[in-house]
């Protein structure tokens, strides 16, 4: 049985705008799955019906076996949701915020406590829980949003863009979390931005653009179909022009940059032999962009040009 | 039937309800105590003994159960036209979409907490009142049941008002244009006997008539109407608007897209 099935989900706004096309997902048990695309591919309105704050057009969607319109209540049961928008109400306190949502989802107030008092203390949070939630830093909002949606012990944890405006620190200190999460066995979908999170994070994914999935694979997979990867190497000494390097695609950015693809049949080896031959002395070398989003841009291009 | 999980839920939305207008009791409950007072002054105290007698009790005894019900129609109606139109506005309404709780317990729990503030706020004006009169009940248990289904209605039509409204002017244009005219129109202050017999069939299609008259007829044990052919009314206000606003909840209309 898979975490989350989802058939042939259509979805046409009222304002006639088709949001999704025919999209068919699979996550299994257990799983870390990324949903990426680009704003407007539609990830948040998947996320919105499955659920049940966006109303699908046609299509059926299963969580953990329970069908969202038949089991409805079963299915919901399983999901807990942290939104891309803040939507608490900024009036009440982080404690107070937590425990009532373990209420609406029949947790006994005394139980309901206690959870949010260890989610709350896990995610940093216990000096402000008696605070109104509106003083909160943005971070913080963030990270109460995850407790929220952790006080019921869902199965699956539904992450639109949980760290979009969040400090470098703090992003690292919530995947932290949620690793630890997904080893207890709570199965994971995130949607990010951020696509050096999704290569860190997530062991299968799909991208979808305008509507549609134009990948759904393992990160191995889609990472092993990248053709060429893009290197800034900085170097100790200036150079007036760039050498004849055979066999590589290489550009001088300034006298101390050099950008060089290399394909990937090809070692970097090869280039450092031709750096020696020519007394070009290399200081640092990195990655031009993450792995990731190379194949992401690739594979947008290509379903723009298919459109 | 509903779970113990289902009524935990249930629970929980009441709970945060009465919490969050006794939280603003100064925005709440203050005001409607000072206005009403304020009502008493003028229209029981001041100008009272110069109207006289109305239908063989005193002035300010005969609109005494009008202020009262007045005031309860007035923040049953705000309660929830306000708390389900902020939930909304803040995006918090959401919190309740994503659980599993039936759209009929979200109904029943807003419902409750306009019920309260109803009961709270007419308790405060019945006090209010008891400093310029004395008041008898005739009959306490259709007192209490006109008090509850007037407050179920107008909690009612709160909510629909909310699941509708865009922006907070849309909350405001309801109670200022429809619900005020027909509470001032609705025999708070007089009796319909006092009008032409035209303005007397107009009157009877107010159905805030009918809820002042019952209230009135549980305290004072007079009504300008048959108390039998207002229970029906709030019989079928209640069914009528439980079922639209039912139905609009499960449509997801104004909450969902």
């Amino acid at each position: 049985m898979s975490a989350l099935e989802i058939n042939n989900l259509n979805k046409v706004y009222p304002n006639k705008l088709t949001a999704l096309k025919n999209v068919d997902l699979k996550v299994s048990q257990g799983d870390f799955f990324a949903l990426l695309g680009p704003n407007g591919a539609g990830k948040s309105t998947t996320i919105g019906i499955i659920c049940g704050l966006v109303n699908k057009t046609s299509g059926s969607i299963k969580v953990f076996g329970h069908d969202i319109d038949s089991e409805n209540e079963a299915a919901k049961a399983c999901i807990g949701i942290v939104p891309q928008e803040i939507n608490f109400s900024q009036f009440e306190t982080p404690l107070d915020i937590v425990v009532n949502q373990g209420g609406y989802y029949g947790i006994k107030r005394s139980i309901a406590l206690q959870r949010a008092k260890k989610y709350l203390d896990k995610l940093g949070l216990t000096e402000k829980c008696h605070e109104p939630s509106r003083q909160l830093s943005g971070g913080m909002k963030r990270r109460l949003m995850i407790a929220r949606a952790l006080i019921h012990e869902p199965k699956m944890l539904i992450l639109d863009e949980p760290t979009a405006g969040v400090d470098v620190e703090l992003r690292r200190s919530m995947w932290d979390f949620l690793v630890e999460i997904n080893q207890q066995g709570v199965t994971i979908v995130l949607t990010t931005h951020y696509l050096e999170e999704a290569e860190m994070l997530c062991k299968n994914i799909a991208i979808i653009d305008q509507g549609k999935i134009i990948e759904n694979t393992s990160m191995k997979i889609l990472l092993s179909n990248l053709n060429k990867e893009t290197f800034i190497i900085d170097l100790i000494s200036p150079i007036e022009s760039l050498p004849e390097l055979n066999g590589f695609d290489a550009k001088l950015i300034d006298p101390l940059t050099m950008e060089v693809e290399i394909e990937r049949e090809k070692s970097i080896n090869d280039l450092f032999k031709l750096f020696s031959t020519y007394n070009i002395n290399v200081c640092s070398m990195r990655n031009k962009s993450n792995r990731l989003e190379e194949l992401f841009l690739d594979l947008l291009d290509s379903n723009s040009k298919e459109d | 039937m509903y779970t113990q999980s289902t009524l935990i839920a249930l629970y929980t939305i009441v709970r945060k309800e009465i919490s969050r207008f006794t939280r603003i009791w100064v925005q709440t409950i203050l005001p409607p105590a000072i206005s009403m007072t304020l009502y008493f002054v003028i229209f029981g105290s001041l100008i009272g003994p110069r109207i006289g007698m109305m239908n063989g009790f005193s002035y300010i005894d005969y609109i005494a159960p009008g202020i009262i019900m007045m005031s309860i129609i007035n923040n049953s109606y705000a309660n929830v036209v306000s708390s389900f139109f902020g939930a909304k506005f803040q995006h918090h309404i959401e919190e309740m979409l994503v659980a599993p709780i039936p759209n009929s317990i979200i109904l029943i729990g807003f419902i409750t907490g306009g019920i309260v503030r109803g009961f709270m706020v007419g308790a405060v004006v019945t006090l209010v009142a008891l400093f310029f009169t004395e008041l008898n009940i005739h009959n306490l248990g259709i007192t209490i049941a006109v008090v509850f289904m007037t407050s179920v209605v107008f909690s009612l039509a709160g909510l629909i008002n909310a699941i509708f409204a865009k922006k907070f002017d849309d909350i405001s244009i309801i109670p200022t244009f429809v619900l005020t005219p027909l509470i001032y129109l609705g025999g708070v202050f007089y009796s319909i006997d006092m009008l032409p017999e035209f303005w007397q069939t107009v009157s009877s299609f107010n159905p805030i008539l009918y809820m002042v008259n019952a209230f009135r007829y549980g305290m004072l044990g007079e009504s300008d109407i048959n108390i039998t052919t207002a229970f029906l009314i709030l019989t079928l206000f209640t069914c009528v608007l439980f079922t639209v606003s039912l139905h609009l909840l499960n449509k997801g209309v104004g909450i969902k897209h």
